[in-house]
């Protein structure tokens, strides 16, 4: 097939000329702007189905081109798609509309196109992160997702956005930093920083297994974020506009469990077992942890930033349990918490732009007023809470149980703390159900809020289809990264 | 059975979810009637389901698995949507779906009533969603063929039980009690549930499958350890959802919600799902007796010390939640020590008179706010629920008073009315096995009658005590038929274990394990019956002969026990200071100067750092061209030095 | 005649003029010290150029001979315009690059 219409050259780089057309129009022309997003990012999904059915038929090809020679390294522009990939895609070019739509009346005026032009350089980035199979190119794409995100939170971001801009920054790019020696390192053993030539030839770096993995895992690790290196994510989330929210926790946090899914495990077998338990300990710790202070906050969105912690405390327990069973309760726990907590942070904009005010405090009785709002958001709450019969139960039982049994582990307590977590989400999630939707209605200015528009009804439903859908037949997801799971395990199992 | 006959069972679930989905759809045209009907029609659907089920049952007692789809396959653990039929499930089905119409029927006109004393109207087609809800998160409990769905209908039914006791979200104390008794509910099960899926986990690990065939198949041969552990860890779910002790606190609270929801969940159907849980998986019990008396023990003093707290109660619906948490630990007793059978059959016979109580009691309630309207005190704060403000009722509101009577003396343990042969089933299984546990039953027998006695006379008897009682009026038919339905089967639901006929018991044999043969024991049987009339007697000689003063009558000579009772004997303010304070103090501690302070830090700290070593690197450059000539003196000499002596 | 004297001077010439640059405040001052830092210098080179009968070693001291005149040229070129603003050639003064 010609390298040009490859499909997964297609789906990281259509973006672009959705960018191209947006720096042609008229920047006053909002209507049109807006159309060309959106309709960018729905082909952009679009594609990513295709890719998945071609997958089905076994017909998606890898895409390996000669790129760039640094004397007798080589970096190849290598993009590939397994099971897990495709799913990663499909999660992000599925919320992009999405945050976009959810955009409409949000961000006006003059700076819309900057807006959504660093939306779309946003998807390339991330499309390139989880599609890129050379090590260089996946730094760069990895990179590449800094620049828009920064952008967004710092321009169009609320009171702090500088500080939380900084601070994302900074604390992203001491991982990267770390990221770039380990892969330089690794490449320069091999000679090539194409991912199969490096599993290939892991035996070269294995004497440095656990320093490598240590390097390459900070900076996954603070991208999670694991705790105690999730500093950035309050105020990243707080700051940053609902649509960056979205997309900042429904996708890139998921882009470092990707990392050590992808590249961790593989390339480092051997550290990976022997520092599980500790992962899995930091992970235990941040579930515990995250909701504890989740139940503590008074701003909304802190408190659903802080929720994040907890719940990918779960996906990186699951990873570090080393069981396929645990794995793949993981993965789908990366789609199920990108789906609810996005449309946690959907709801959140959606009554920002009400109220203009995140406080929980200024909330209440909202169910009386805001009918169809508050069903929705009961959805996503309990979806959140992983009650039985919604897609985050699926995920984190197989975690738990997974974790349970594993041997990676050695000891029930790192589950069993962790089942400990489902009492807390009670706690927090309901408490900030109550506080804003039910009780009696405190503030009168709350009495003449509107209920859902049609565009907003467009925004949540897809959500909440999948939500149940997942939640009662979550088997074909399963059975789209099994291979790709159980294969990276065998390669994690050997030494 | 053949398979289309298995089938059957999905239907029992999908009827009631079907009826939800009919309800959002054009709920709003159909009107008050029609939603109620639509909602009662399919809980009704799923009974006649239960009944077929039933009849087909009959021709195979072994029953049948059906095996509706796959949820999720991950290899080493696959779970299906697996059905199950069996005696035990088809049981229970009849009675969750059976009374589960009955309180359908009553909600249209209790609820006509409710909705519009607090104010929202639109709000009716909401309950009978969450109703239906529950009848189907209930039913997909019970019919569960693994451990795993059975957990879906678990947590399902806590959510329901969250959404309905929080139906009124926005009244309660201070606007916000009735939503805080909801999340109350929803967290303590959620501990409970902790227990169940550890125990899950462990089945898992163990055993390799959830479904029950397999898990009890090799229960024979796990290890007692392993068998404790489960079990154990069962046994906190059970004392969340069956409320005993020490999860018991959400069932007095929940009374918040609408009375149609105390009687379908909380007494008649949601918190048996622990006894059932238990009764299921008596292979597991068996093999380890420590366990079962884990299980006893739990039942028994739940059983008296729940008993004790109603004593003195003085709404009117706290007392019977009480009672149920009473009950229930009978029942849990029952199961716990090996006798299935007689837990099922109080089960049974308790949800019958237990939700006719509740039900009475909200036709009670409704005379009352009838009567308060009546007598022009619409806006004065009353509460309908207070028995020093009744009174006198039995000529008001003749035919509550006659199925309240009934419901009353079957919970008592007065013979021939069902609660005494399931009562006795179970003394007599205690006496046997549990001496020590069998006279904590027998005293909260005693009690259970006393407090009843006690119920009845305050409510019922003597002269009314408020302008609302006095205006107070009978209940309209829609409300009352049920109450009769309902009194007809307390009365004669005996006869579904009849010692001599054992009818349920042989039913039952073909699911349960360990079934031993019952009889029956005239000295327990005289017993009870003695200490049924003896505790109905007390009540009368110190409540009935005169008028109630405002101290309750047991006040005095039982001064600081009596206190205990009325609070409880402090458990809920037991558990803010031990548990909900420090939790809390521990949030606001990792929230504030942990996460802020310290961790945040972290970065800051980064941040503040490298302000340091700037601001001190700075003084290098100091503009002196002299002191720029020192330092490359000083370089070159070192790079000399190091060239000459070093290499 | 052994080299050593030379070296000697040279050292005592060259250790006077770094000295000199360093301690000393009037620029022309320090332009006369590196003056006698080139010298010292070339006198080592010629001494060696004496003494094992090289001819490199002449040769370099032109270089360094332009060098030093080159230098001083633009060096002195720079004070002058530097007078004109600050009115001194006081190094200590010219600190205008105090970070």
């Amino acid at each position: 097939m010609n390298a040009w219409f490859h499909p997964l050259v297609l789906i990281t780089f259509l973006p672009l000329f959705g960018l191209a057309l947006l720096l042609l129009l008229d920047g006053r022309n909002e209507r049109s702007l807006r159309w060309v997003a959106l309709l960018t990012s729905l082909v952009t999904f679009g594609l990513a189905v295709w890719a998945l059915l071609l997958d089905r038929q076994g017909a998606l090809t890898e895409l390996s081109l000669p790129w760039l020679r640094l004397g007798r390294l080589a970096v190849r522009f290598h993009l590939g798609a397994d099971g897990i990939s495709l799913l990663m895609v499909l999660l992000t070019t599925f919320l992009m509309p999405l945050a976009l739509l959810s955009t409409w009346t949000a961000v006006q005026g003059e700076r819309l196109k900057g807006f959504l032009a660093l939306f779309l350089l946003l998807e390339v980035g991330m499309n390139g992160v989880f599609l890129a199979l050379d090590l260089v190119l996946f730094y760069i794409f990895w990179e590449f997702t800094l620049v828009p995100m920064i952008f967004l939170i710092a321009i169009w971001g609320g009171e702090r956005r500088i500080y939380a801009a900084l601070k994302f920054f900074l604390y992203t790019m001491v991982g990267s930093v770390l990221l770039l020696v380990g892969i330089l390192f690794v490449g320069l053993q091999v000679g090539s920083f194409d991912l199969p030539a490096l599993i290939q030839n892991r035996a070269a770096f294995a004497g440095a297994q656990t320093v490598l993995f240590l390097a390459f895992g900070l900076a996954f690790a603070i991208k999670v974020p694991l705790w105690p290196l999730h500093s950035w994510l309050p105020d990243a989330h707080v700051e940053a506009p609902t649509a960056g929210s979205v997309i900042l926790a429904g996708v890139l946090l998921k882009m470092g469990a990707y990392g050590f899914l992808r590249f961790n495990l593989p390339l480092f077998p051997q550290a990976s077992q022997q520092l599980a338990p500790w992962m899995a300990g930091l992970a235990v710790v941040g579930i515990l942890y995250g909701a504890g202070v989740a139940f503590a906050q008074k701003d909304w969105k802190k408190l659903v930033a802080y929720s994040s912690v907890s719940h990918l405390g779960f996906v990186m327990l699951g990873i570090f349990a080393l069981t396929p069973q645990a794995v793949s309760g993981a993965v789908l726990q990366m789609v199920n918490h990108g789906l609810s907590t996005g449309a946690l942070f959907l709801l959140v904009g959606m009554l920002y732009e009400r109220r203009h005010t995140r406080e929980l405090a200024a909330f209440g009785g909202l169910w009386k007023v805001l009918p169809v709002l508050s069903a929705l958001a009961l959805i996503v709450t309990l979806s959140s809470l992983a009650v039985p019969g919604l897609n985050g139960f699926v995920g984190e039982f197989n975690i738990l149980a997974g974790a349970f049994n594993a041997s990676a582990l050695g000891s029930v307590w790192f589950a069993g703390l962790g089942t400990v977590g489902v009492i807390l989400a009670a706690a927090y999630l309901l408490k900030m159900f109550e506080k804003v939707f039910l009780g009696p209605l405190v503030h009168e200015e709350n009495r003449s809020l509107a209920d859902l528009n049609i565009r907003e009804v467009l925004t949540l439903l897809p959500i909440v289809v999948l939500v149940v859908a997942i939640g009662i037949y979550p088997q074909p997801i399963f059975d789209l990264i099994s291979p790709a799971v159980e294969r990276l395990l065998m390669l994690a199992a050997q030494p | 059975m053949s398979d289309t006959q298995l089938a059957w069972v999905v239907w029992a679930v999908l009827l009631p979810l079907g009826g939800i989905v009919v309800n959002l759809v054009v709920g709003r045209r159909l009107g008050e009637k029609g939603i109620g009907a639509v909602a009662s029609l399919a809980a009704a659907g799923s009974f006649a389901v239960s009944g077929l089920l039933a009849l087909a049952l009959l021709q195979h007692p072994e029953g049948g698995i059906y095996r509706l789809a796959t949820w999720f396959n991950l290899g080493s653990l696959a779970v299906d949507w697996s059905f199950r039929v069996d005696t035990l499930s088809v049981t229970m089905m009849l009675v969750v779906s059976g009374v589960g119409t009955l309180i359908h029927i009553y909600s249209i006109g209790y609820m006509h009533a409710d909705v519009r004393h607090n104010g929202d109207p639109q709000r009716f087609r909401r309950f009978f969603i969450y109703l239906n809800l529950f009848v189907a998160a209930m039913l997909l409990l019970v019919s569960a063929n693994n451990f795993l769905v059975l957990f879906v209908g678990w947590e399902g039914v806590g959510l329901c039980s969250y959404l309905l006791i929080g139906f009124w979200f926005e009244k309660g104390e201070g606007g916000l009690g009735n939503a805080r008794a909801a999340k109350k509910a929803f967290i303590v099960n959620r501990v409970g549930d902790f227990g169940l899926l550890i125990a899950i986990f462990l089945m898992i690990g163990a055993f390799g499958t959830l479904d029950f065939d397999g898990v009890f198949a090799q229960a024979a041969q796990a290890a007692p350890a392993l068998l404790v552990a489960i079990t154990l860890f069962m046994l906190l779910g059970v004392t969340g959802k069956s409320a005993q002790l020490p999860l018991f606190v959400w069932l007095p609270d929940a009374m918040a919600g609408p009375t149609p929801v105390s009687a379908l969940i909380h007494a008649a159907t949601m918190v048996t799902a622990g006894v059932y849980l238990v009764a299921r998986s008596q292979a597991l019990f068996l093999p380890v007796p420590q366990a079962q008396a884990a299980v006893t023990w739990v039942g028994g003093l739940t059983a008296l010390f729940a008993a004790t707290i109603a004593l003195g109660q003085y709404d009117i619906k706290k007392v019977l939640a009480y009672s149920t948490i009473s009950q229930l630990g009978f029942m849990v007793a029952a199961v716990g020590m090996g006798a299935a059978v007689a837990g099922i059959f109080h089960l049974v016979t308790h949800a019958f008179f237990k939700a006719l109580l509740f039900l009475a009691a909200g036709s009670v309630i409704l005379g009352l706010e009838h009567g308060h309207e009546h007598a022009g005190e619409g806006h004065d704060p009353f509460d309908p629920q207070d028995m020093r403000q009744m009174g006198g009722l039995r000529k008001r509101m003749p035919l509550t008073f006659a199925v309240y009577l009934v419901g009353a003396l079957a919970l008592a343990g007065v013979a021939p009315l069902a609660g005494f042969f399931s009562k006795d089933e179970i003394l007599v299984a205690a006496s046997e096995r549990f001496p020590v546990v069998f006279g904590l039953l027998l005293a909260a027998a005693f009690l259970t009658a006393f407090y009843m006695g006690r119920q009845l006379i305050l409510v019922f008897f003597g002269e009314p005590r408020s302008k609302a009682a006095h205006h107070a009026g009978e209940s309209r038919p829609l409300v009352t038929m049920p109450l009769v339905v309902l009194a007809v089967f307390s009365a004669l639901g005996g006869a579904l274990n009849l010692p001599g006929l054992h009818s349920l018991e042989h039913w039952l044999e073909h699911s349960l394990v360990g079934v031993k043969e019952g009889h029956f024991v005239w000295a327990v049987a005289l017993g009870s019956l003695a200490v049924a009339l003896l505790g109905l007697g007390l009540a009368w000689l110190v409540y009935g002969r005169r008028a109630p003063t405002e101290q309750d009558a047991l006040a005095r000579p039982l001064g600081p026990l009596y206190r205990a009772f009325e609070r409880k004997w402090w458990v809920d303010e037991f558990y803010r200071l031990v548990l909900l304070r420090p939790l809390g103090w521990l949030a606001q501690v990792l929230a504030g100067p942990v996460d802020l302070g310290l961790i945040n830090s972290l970065g800051d700290g980064l941040g503040q750092g490298s302000q340091l070593s700037a601001n001190w690197l700075r003084k290098l450059q100091n503009g002196l061209v002299r002191s720029y000539a020192l330092v490359v003196m000083v370089g070159v000499v070192a790079m000399f030095a190091y060239l000459l002596w070093v290499r | 005649m052994t080299i050593t004297y030379y070296l000697a001077l040279s050292v005592i010439l060259f250790t006077l003029g770094a000295v000199g640059v360093l301690v000393r405040r009037n620029a022309i001052v320090i332009f006369m010290s590196l003056e006698l830092m080139f010298n010292a210098a070339n006198l080592v080179f010629v001494a060696y150029a004496a003494y094992y009968q090289l001819i490199n070693s002449q040769l370099f001291v032109f270089f360094v001979m332009t060098v030093a005149a080159a230098e001083v040229a633009v060096g002195l070129a720079l004070m002058v315009a530097i007078f004109r603003t600050k009115h001194s050639i006081d190094v200590d003064q010219m600190s205008a690059l105090k970070g």
